[in-house]
């Protein structure tokens, strides 16, 4: 493979998501930055404007993600809690983990090691 | 003279791009490995905030890097000709724990971050960080530890 082929052979973005239990996961994989950021928020609003008020991010894929990525989940944060939901994330990469800590959000996020453990705790909210 | 210097068209698609660049010529400056997620990150958000500076003020001029290797440090300095508001100047000094998870909350809209916040993450990222603003733009530099340091 050359140098060029290898800066352009990635996968930017990719989403998925699924219901599991009531709740919706959304997985992501791939980069999310200043580009690929508002397909994230373009799902996010389409699953509230679908009445899915319950959200887990999972983010064990995602190998980039900066403040622009923050905003979105910000975002998502405060239209899930408009209607009394709430947003939590799957996440035990460090190198994600330590942008949370930086601006503080991990005290605004639930932050899980397994979509298991994620649902399990949005259950015991209810 | 730069080691490298890289200008891009203010589109978003590029910063991906820009940042790759950034890492690999880190990467060949000696900086330790663990230390190669932090330039890829605070470049990236030195170069996001320049690219949405340059879309609202000036689209048609490119964003510049400059990338040296000055022995003891790797220094990346991210310019911009965009003028500077008030709000950019204050997400630099602000930090991004504390105040920025505030900002952040309340600011955050389908519009994106509050303006000033990657320079709060930039501050949070890497140790030495400096932003200045002339009539001509704005310049962020942050530079880190590289292997002549080291050894």
């Amino acid at each position: 493979m050359t140098p060029c082929m290898a800066l352009e052979d990635f996968v930017d973005l990719k989403l998925g998501h699924y219901n599991k239990d009531g709740i919706e996961v959304v997985d992501v994989e791939g980069e999310i930055d200043v580009y690929t950021a508002p397909r994230l928020r373009e799902l996010l609003i389409d699953l509230v404007n679908k009445n899915n008020y319950q959200l887990v991010v999972n983010m064990e894929k995602v190998e980039f993600l900066d403040s622009t990525g923050l905003g979105v989940l910000v975002g998502g944060l405060k239209r899930v809690r408009a209607h009394d939901g709430s947003l939590d994330l799957v996440c035990t990469q460090e190198r994600i983990l330590k942008i949370f800590r930086i601006t503080g959000l991990t005290k605004v996020f639930g932050i899980h090691e397994t979509v298991d453990e994620a649902i399990a705790a949005k259950k015991l909210e209810k | 003279m730069a080691t490298v210097e890289v200008t891009f068209t203010p589109l978003p698609a590029h910063v991906r791009t820009a940042r790759l660049v950034a890492t690999a010529v880190a990467r060949r400056s000696g900086v330790d490995e663990a230390l190669l997620d932090e330039v890829r990150l605070a470049v990236g958000e030195a170069c996001s905030r320049a690219v949405e500076a340059h879309r609202r003020h000036c689209p048609a001029e490119p964003v510049k890097i400059e990338m040296t290797d000055q022995g003891e440090r790797f220094v990346v300095v991210v310019s911009d000709q965009a003028p500077a508001s008030n709000a950019t100047l204050h997400g630099a000094t602000a930090g991004a724990n504390g105040h920025g998870v505030t900002t952040l909350i309340q600011g955050a809209d389908d519009a994106g971050i509050p303006v000033g916040f990657g320079l709060a993450v930039i501050s949070g990222l890497a140790e030495d960080v400096h932003v200045s603003s002339t009539s001509s733009g704005v310049s962020v530099r942050m530079s880190w530890p590289s292997a002549t340091a080291a050894g």
